[in-house]
């Protein structure tokens, strides 16, 4: 389904992302984990032609989609969502129509000038809004919302996309626990129900393990790891990470634990005064 | 740095009597450039005053008693038959609205011209990246031309009338706005826009759903306060054949005496509209740029 073959880019001197390869041959749920710079963003960037490769192919259902120009590039990217770490929606346009920008490789330039939509394709966005919980949120502002509800407006723009693919570039990292689960969830469904792959860079090991079918390790732009979540031990990760055996993941990690044993007996102290 | 700055040996490092007396010395210098500046100027001044009082025709002192002279004339005259003042006002409202209408058309065209263009000459917007100077000199030319030389090409060409002086402002106004544009889109947030690159969308369509409504505030303000400039703009090009009161003006001007009161009619109608667009302008920026 797709094949990543040699892709590498270059940034002056340094190399983003280098000679990477891999296969993924089902609608997986893949995560790709791995320190600041060492080439996540850039490969997903590449996947969703914001950037482009300095050389290699990504070969989707035999088609190398890093060839495509033009009109046949966003066509493409309307087929490949990508949902990013500050959402970028208009934060100016309600919540409805940023959902709508989803369908723009569809609509000419005019329509979009007057914003007719298709009154089926303004009920099918309202309908993803209630899938995901935010249908009360429809007519407001995009800015009005939280963090958490504007990211899963951003994947909603995405599921209007109707795509193959949907890439996250750190869907969660710029939200608190409560919420990023809410939209790690939420990727995962539309991954079981939908039958859509979805690759996410995401840099916490714990939702890695808990959200993804395979794990990718990156490392300074090359493939360290590529495995199952299961083989992802500490000590792979110190390899991906490069980190000492001081490493330890609980202290960054953001899960909400399960052991509530310490809330409950402040909540006792505070209520006990 | 630190380890001089704070070590025992105080006599190397700039301690804090070095400190003053080095700050005292910059004061120094400071006033020192100030004086000399001024001393500059001055100067200049003085010899240009002679320069310029040699090559007037009249001389600029003897001169000086008949610049006062014209206006109270005028207004003594104005005074003396203040009372079809009014009347006269009234008569020359429809010429104001044909002068009015030139501006707001010209403002339109030239503000729209002036989106696009900005959005061209605009780094990191820009359809075509690499003819962003191109577009700047474009805007750079339009708006180094004087609308009046334009207006007199355009009369010579297609006559007299509105539509000359339409295009005229417009050709300036879409050179000054689209610079004010573009610096106002150099500082629009990027995010949206890339969010609507990555669904697929062509130039137009994420310049108008991702840039435009960030920057709607600010190009109508400038629009507006362009609109204002076009009015007073649209007045003298009827000195040159263009209609609207500005021809009024003219012909009131060159009768000479006896016209007079026409004369101050004009004028104060003249003066009211453009207080009176300046007032509401003001207000409406005020509500774009902050009520949102």
């Amino acid at each position: 389904m797709l094949q990543v073959r040699n892709v590498s880019r270059v940034f002056g001197q340094k190399a983003a992302v280098d000679n990477i390869s891999f296969d993924i041959d089902r609608p997986a749920f893949v995560g790709i984990i791995g320190r600041s710079g060492a080439g996540k963003s850039t490969f997903l960037r590449m996947m969703n032609r914001l950037t482009d490769a300095s050389t290699g192919q990504i070969m989707v259902e035999g088609r190398d989609i890093l060839a495509l120009k033009g009109a046949a590039a966003r066509a493409w990217q309307s087929n490949c969502a990508m949902i990013f770490q500050q959402f970028n929606l208009v934060p100016r346009m309600d919540v409805a129509s940023n959902v709508l920008h989803g369908i723009l490789n569809r609509r000419s330039t005019l329509q979009t000038l007057f914003n007719l939509w298709p009154r089926a394709d303004i009920l099918k966005a309202l309908e993803i809004l209630d899938r995901l919980g935010i249908a009360e949120q429809a007519p407001k502002r995009a800015e009005a919302l939280s963090g958490g509800q504007q990211q899963r407006v951003a994947i909603a723009r995405a599921l209007m996309q109707d795509p193959r693919i949907i890439l996250a570039d750190e869907p969660i990292a710029s939200l608190d626990p409560m919420n990023a689960q809410i939209v790690m969830d939420t990727l995962k469904r539309i991954n079981v129900e939908d039958g859509r792959m979805v690759i996410a860079n995401l840099h916490t090991l714990d939702t890695a393990r808990r959200y993804c079918d395979r794990v990718i390790g990156m490392r300074d732009g090359r493939i360290v790891f590529d495995g199952t979540p299961e083989q992802l031990s500490t000590g792979v990760a110190r390899d991906i990470y490069g980190a000492d055996d001081s490493f330890n993941e609980a202290a960054t990690s953001t899960s909400i634990p399960a052991d509530t044993a310490p809330d409950r007996a402040w909540a006792e102290r505070m209520l006990a005064n | 740095m630190v380890d001089i700055a704070f070590g025992p040996q105080g006599d190397k490092g700039p301690g804090p009597t070095n400190g003053r007396d080095a700050y005292l010395d910059l004061v120094r210098r400071r006033r020192m450039y100030g004086g000399i500046l001024l001393v500059l100027f001055v100067a200049l001044m003085a010899s240009g005053f002679r320069l310029a009082e040699s090559r007037n025709a009249g001389g600029f002192i003897d001169g000086l008693p008949q610049v006062f002279a014209f206006p109270s004339e005028v207004i003594s005259e104005a005074w003396a038959k203040r009372a079809e003042v009014p009347g006269l006002i009234w008569a020359h409202v429809p010429s104001l609205i044909e002068t009015i209408n030139i501006a707001a058309v010209s403002t339109l065209a030239g503000g729209l011209a002036a989106m696009v263009l900005a959005l061209l000459s605009t780094r990191g917007l820009s359809r075509w990246p690499r003819l962003t100077g191109v577009f700047r000199r474009m805007m750079d030319a339009f708006r180094a031309v004087p609308e009046i030389v334009i207006a007199l090409v355009l009369i010579y060409l297609l006559g007299g009338g509105p539509v000359p002086a339409v295009i005229a402002i417009a050709l300036h106004t879409s050179g000054a706005l689209g610079k004010l544009f573009s610096e106002v889109a150099e500082n629009a947030d990027l995010k949206p826009v890339e969010g609507l690159t990555s669904v697929g969308a062509t130039w137009g369509q994420k310049m108008w759903l991702g840039i435009i409504p960030q920057v709607a505030p600010n190009w109508i303000s400038y629009a507006l306060l362009r609109f204002e400039i076009n009015v007073r703009a649209s007045a003298i090009l009827g000195f040159v054949g263009e209609g609207g009161i500005g021809h009024d003006l003219k012909l009131a001007m060159q009768w000479g005496q006896g016209r007079y009161d026409e004369v101050v009619a004009i004028f104060l109608l003249l003066f009211l509209t453009i207080v009176a667009i300046d007032r509401l302008s003001d207000r409406a920026r005020e509500k774009l740029v902050r009520g949102r």
